[in-house]
């Protein structure tokens, strides 16, 4: 529960899509004039995240990585697919959004006049497949993590929209400098909210609750996933108990 | 340009300047703006993007008159997707460390909106030698931008280019350190690329006043 917990936070404040890693900015600069397209945007992107990532996790599981054939048979054992990640996962993303539309068009005509037309944009929005590399290269450990991933990165990705656009809607009524106007101050406010977002870094380090979570994903971002992701595994576990460990026998001290 | 006609040599230098993707186009930010605290990861992603929008554009103009249009935009994704794994796994091969810099950042060229636009919007009208010059000047004019952008956080940020101490040793204060200068660490967390852009943009605005946006 913990660790569901502390992914929400992080990928929503910590490691905020827009803020943080730049995803998904150019229908965060070209939707963002008005706060209600933009709440429609957002809206349909935590929808679509929630999709693909557990979708491209089970991909990622069973199919791409070293090892990840075992399930059918021994002989597949050695295969390692983690090369065509790139093509598989963006085969889903554009897949998956065709069929959404398709759903909600039958069974949710009210939620498809709202998302509609942003549906097809989706598809080569980066963060949607910013989404699942990031879950593939920090290796999310469970199905239900990775539901939780894509729906907190998405419930991010519609606060920055939703930021950004209702300053938008403000600074119309300001007076920019000619040659800043639109874009350029766009940019600049952007960057100052990400130095704001910046602070919530120290959110999730304090405290005397073991940050195991947080510590194996530093750690497997430093390493990077498509090597023997097996092995990495064991060794990542081992030093989240000997982190624990270490935290207990300090604070047993105390 | 004696080898190009005015007009080949227009599609190669206008997005360059006046027609520049990032900062007139607005696409191609996204994975632009993470990679350029360094100016070598900036150089590398913009040689990656020149090759894969050059040869996009070439076959996406070939196949141009077979494509279904209900389909396109997955057969354009295959084609960038196959692409973009031919850099990823060189740039694994030959230069592992700088690939791991990039981390996904490499495959998110494959969303990269400046690609897509030029298919759309060049490629699928367009005869192979056109679309290969619309490719690399769009290519080029996105690199510009990473590679200045680079350039101005390496050198504020860290006192070095391409890995060079260029202003002097911080710690042994020699150089211009010894006159009490200081790097401005506020250049290499991310938000400052966003601010860095905004600057290039009003400095264009500015050079320029046609691209000034309506209110």
């Amino acid at each position: 529960m913990l660790e569901h917990l502390e992914l929400f936070f992080k990928s929503i404040f910590i490691d905020n899509m827009v803020f943080a890693v730049f995803l998904g900015m150019c229908s965060y600069l070209a939707v963002s004039k008005k706060v209600s397209t933009a709440v429609g945007l957002g809206a349909a992107v935590i929808f679509v995240l929630a999709v693909t990532v557990p979708m491209n996790w089970l991909l990622d599981q069973y199919v791409l990585q070293p090892g990840a054939l075992a399930w059918l048979g021994e002989e597949f054992i050695d295969y390692d697919l983690s090369f065509l990640s790139f093509i598989l996962f963006i085969a889903t993303i554009a897949t998956m959004v065709q069929l959404v539309e398709i759903v909600v068009e039958k069974f949710a005509p009210a939620l498809y006049n709202s998302l509609g037309i942003f549906l097809p944009l989706i598809a080569v929005n980066c963060a949607i497949l910013g989404g699942s590399l990031f879950m593939q290269a920090r290796e999310i450990p469970s199905l239900a993590l990775a539901f939780n991933y894509g729906i907190s990165s998405g419930i991010g990705w519609f606060l920055a929209i939703l930021a950004i656009a209702a300053i938008r809607e403000k600074i119309r009524y300001s007076a920019v400098p000619a040659p800043l106007r639109g874009l350029g101050i766009t940019f600049i406010i952007t960057g100052l909210m990400g130095i704001g977002f910046q602070s919530f870094g120290g959110m999730l380090t304090g405290d005397n609750e073991p940050p195991v979570v947080e510590e194996t994903i530093v750690e497997a971002t430093d390493v990077e996933a498509p090597t023997t992701s097996n092995e990495l595994n064991e060794t990542r576990v081992l030093e989240a108990e000997e982190t624990s460990d270490a935290e207990e026998t300090i604070a047993s001290i105390n | 340009m004696g080898l190009l006609s005015k007009k080949d040599a227009k599609l190669v230098l206008d997005p360059l300047a006046d027609n520049n993707p990032i900062t007139i186009q607005v696409l191609g930010i996204c994975s632009a703006l993470a990679i350029t605290a360094e100016l070598k990861a900036s150089l590398v992603m913009a040689f990656s993007v020149i090759f894969v929008l050059g040869v996009g554009n070439v076959v996406i103009s070939l196949l141009r008159n077979v494509i279904p249009s209900k389909i396109r935009i997955i057969v354009q994704l295959v084609v960038v997707a196959t692409l973009v794994i031919i850099v990823d796994q060189v740039l694994k091969a030959f230069a592992y460390e700088l690939s791991k810099t990039l981390s996904v950042f490499v495959g998110l060229i494959i969303t990269n909106c400046i690609i897509m636009g030029r298919f759309e919007a060049f490629a699928l009208g367009n005869g192979p030698w056109k679309s290969f010059l619309d490719g690399i000047g769009n290519a080029l004019g996105y690199g510009v931008i990473l590679v200045i952008i680079g350039f101005f956080r390496e050198l504020l940020g860290s006192g070095t280019l391409l890995g060079y101490a260029v202003l002097g040793d911080p710690i042994a204060k020699t150089g211009l350190y010894a006159y009490g200068y200081e790097n401005n660490g506020f250049m290499i967390i991310p938000p400052a690329a966003l601010i860095v852009v905004g600057i290039i943009i009003w400095v264009q605005r500015s050079r320029n006043p046609q691209l000034i946006e309506e209110a």
